[in-house]
């Protein structure tokens, strides 16, 4: 907003401007008073019949006025007498200490609470459901995280094979009557399926490009489903989608359901735990698969890409391959992802695809720290949770969701956890600093 | 040494390469034998690094042939086949003039990416790997000890974890010469390797490529503007000028050669010294 006021080559440390402070305290000011005179100053209102009158609030108008001089003139102070408030300087170093702690003991923590948080909030149905949510985007970010933490593909469709799981569920029990343990591992291959049939296209593009065709997938996948109305139900989407079953016992109030079968007193509490344990242990599924993955060649040759391309295919590595493989892979857990869904809410539709799913996501990976199975897993954690914990303030909540975005680029710029731990090691096992990752991928 | 020392490894036959317009090599012929060192030099801008582009799969030729012959008879056309199948099936392993290690990874990681194809191969293409099956296991361990004895051999086998970004210049060369020879190629291209280093790094180079050459029987192609080094190892200089060669022959003969000198005068006398 104001006119920005260089400071000529630095000024003498030790002197402080106050000058130059004033000087740029008062253009803020003007400029503030130019602005708000019109949009704070003046007040128009309909009067008892209907005609407008226009008051004035000088009072409002000049403290908001002050309020910028005092501001402008305080950070003026600061920028220019290198009075730095840099954050940068104590968090990182203090921070990443902390996460070198936080490293190996919050994964077996978090682990453990997420094993008892059904008993420990058993009478607490909402706290499940937030629980089966939280465990949702963990495994999504999970699997997302193979694409864009461990390949470095850009991906913003990846809800398309959250769709593709789903709805193969959800169809394939409709039409075929297939129970949901049979249906799992189908949506898984299918989505992987359709991972495979975007990638090749796409295989050639880099950043910017490929985001953009992944998120045109996305979109292309929801349209599908809004408008093949005669297969996919269309924008009704598909009711009554079988509920999970006991490995075969379903949770009924009857003599064959599974309150009955183990002499239990019938509560809809043991399918919402069930689902519960089936989600974590799917999401456990997935971080297994992924840690074992990195220290095969597959997962080398993802991480090699990501750092650089050209220097793979000189040493023999087919990139087009170990692109597809990345795409199928973290398309599977999507898919099993998404069928969890269907089984869970009973009723899917298009509208739960939108591009507001990829975006959270993508969020949870990068904010968690790209490659990171713990930061992906809080991240996950503070935002859903987070989402949930600011219901309350409703017309807030993007509000804080958007600062606590910004402060963390700020402070954590490669994310929660930004250190990288090595596939393999002669000697010793040494934690890889964010600031050679960051280098390296400049 | 091999029997078959001094036969032809790689035969480059009128090679053309054009971007547009412009002739950045202009009908290029020559050979490299098995076993020696063959140095491709010239002033700046005299399409080296395009010919090495060329053989190593970056760039398409407009015209030509380049013919890699193993010691097993077999011979691939390379001008026909996508890059990473010429460092997967040809052998051809090259560096690069700016440096392109995997900078956060570790120096071990990075020779553990080159051994990739024949760890893909033993992991059972990952389903067998994936549940740690004995054959995969025992394939990593000599995938290790090969990248041990490569960092053994550049010197850098007390940095083997750490990442690769943080090795000193000279290091990351080596490095990269060494993750190089970890695919077991049967022809090195390398590109500059002694950009940047000083004398005495310049001297351990060019002992470690003398050992490669003569005790693994590795044919080395280099590109070099370090008179030094070219004519203390190379055993075959080829000399390039405006995308042509203009000079062909051993170290003693070339630098004699008074197209040679012409070419380089003007622009930069010291190195033709």
């Amino acid at each position: 907003m104001t006119a920005p006021q260089e400071s000529e080559s630095a000024p003498s440390r030790s002197r402080i401007d106050i000058a130059g402070a004033l000087k740029d305290a008062v253009v803020a000011a003007l400029v503030a008073f130019g602005l708000f005179s019109l949009m704070l100053g003046l007040l128009s209102q309909g009067g008892p019949r209907g005609a407008l009158t226009v008051t004035t609030r000088p009072g409002l108008l000049f403290s908001a006025v002050a309020v910028v001089f005092v501001g402008r003139l305080l950070v003026a102070l600061i920028a220019r007498n290198h009075l730095t408030l840099d954050f940068r300087r104590f968090f990182p170093a203090g921070l990443g200490h902390v996460s070198e702690i936080l490293e190996r003991y919050a994964g077996a923590a978090l682990m453990l609470f997420a094993l008892a948080t059904p008993l420990l909030f058993y009478s607490n149905r909402y706290l499940l459901d937030l629980g089966i949510l939280v465990l949702t985007y963990v495994m999504l970010g999970w699997g997302l995280n193979i694409v864009v933490g461990l390949a470095g593909l850009l991906d913003l469709g990846y809800v398309a094979f959250y769709a593709v799981g789903a709805y193969s569920y959800a169809l394939l029990a409709q039409y075929f009557g297939l129970s949901f343990w049979i249906c799992l591992p189908l949506a898984g291959i299918l989505a992987a399926f359709w991972g495979i049939l975007l990638g090749f296209p796409v295989l050639r593009l880099r950043g910017d490009y490929l985001a953009i065709v992944t998120l045109a997938f996305g979109e292309i996948i929801k349209m599908v489903l809004v408008n093949w109305a005669s297969f996919t139900g269309g924008p009704n989407g598909i009711p009554g989608v079988p509920r999970p079953s006991f490995f075969g016992i379903p949770f009924t109030d009857t003599p064959q359901g599974f309150a009955a079968t183990f002499g239990l007193e019938f509560t809809p509490t043991h399918r919402v735990v069930f689902l519960y344990y089936v989600i974590l242990a799917l999401a456990l599924l997935t971080n297994f698969v992924t840690i074992r993955l990195r220290r095969l060649p597959i997962g080398r040759a993802w991480e090699a890409l990501r750092e650089d391309e050209i220097a793979c295919r000189s040493l023999g590595i087919n990139t087009t391959n170990t692109k597809l493989t990345a795409f199928a892979i973290g398309a599977m857990f999507g898919g099993f992802a998404g069928s969890f869904f269907a089984t869970r809410q009973g009723f899917i539709s298009p509208e739960s695809f939108v591009f507001m799913e990829s975006a959270l996501v993508l969020a949870i990976v990068v904010l968690g720290g790209m490659g990171s199975q713990l930061g992906v897993a809080v991240a996950a954690l503070a935002m859903i949770g987070g989402f949930e914990f600011f219901r309350q303030f409703e017309q807030f909540r993007m509000l804080v969701f958007g600062t606590a975005m910004v402060a963390i680029m700020v402070w954590r710029p490669r994310g929660l956890v930004a250190t990288r731990t090595p596939s393999v090691f002669l000697k010793e096992k040494k934690i890889i600093p964010a600031v050679i990752i960051e280098e390296a991928r400049q | 040494m091999s029997k078959t020392n001094g036969e032809t490894i790689l035969n480059v036959q009128d090679l053309t390469m054009r971007f547009g317009g412009l002739v950045a090599v202009d009908e290029l012929s020559f050979i490299a034998r098995r076993g020696e060192i063959t140095a491709l030099i010239g002033p700046n801008g005299a399409g080296k690094t395009t010919v090495f582009n060329c053989i190593t799969g970056f760039y398409r030729p407009s015209n030509g042939r380049i013919k890699i012959s193993h010691e097993s008879g077999t011979e691939f056309f390379l001008e026909k086949l996508p890059e990473f199948k010429i460092a997967a099936r040809a052998r051809v392993a090259r560096t690069f003039q700016n440096i392109r290690l995997f900078a956060g990874m570790t120096a071990l990681e990075n020779l553990l990416v080159a051994q990739h194809n024949k760890l893909m191969v033993a992991s059972g293409f990952t389903l067998l790997g994936i549940f740690g099956w004995p054959s995969y296991l025992s394939a990593e361990r000599a995938a290790m000890e090969r990248a041990r004895f490569w960092l053994d051999r550049v010197g850098l086998l007390e940095r083997a974890d750490d990442p690769a970004g943080a090795l000193a210049y000279g290091a990351q060369r080596r490095l990269e010469i060494a993750r190089a020879l970890c695919t077991e190629p049967a022809l090195l291209c390398l590109d500059e390797p002694a950009a940047g280093l000083n004398p005495r790094e310049t001297s351990e180079l060019n002992k470690l490529l003398l050992g490669i050459c003569r005790e693994s029987s590795i044919s080395i192609l280099l590109i070099e503007h370090h008179m030094r080094v070219v004519m203390e190892i190379s055993d075959h200089i080829v000399v390039l000028d405006y995308g042509k060669k203009i000079a062909d022959g051993p170290p003693s003969l070339i630098h004699k050669d008074p197209k040679v000198i012409a070419a380089y005068l003007g622009v930069d006398e010291g190195e033709v010294a």
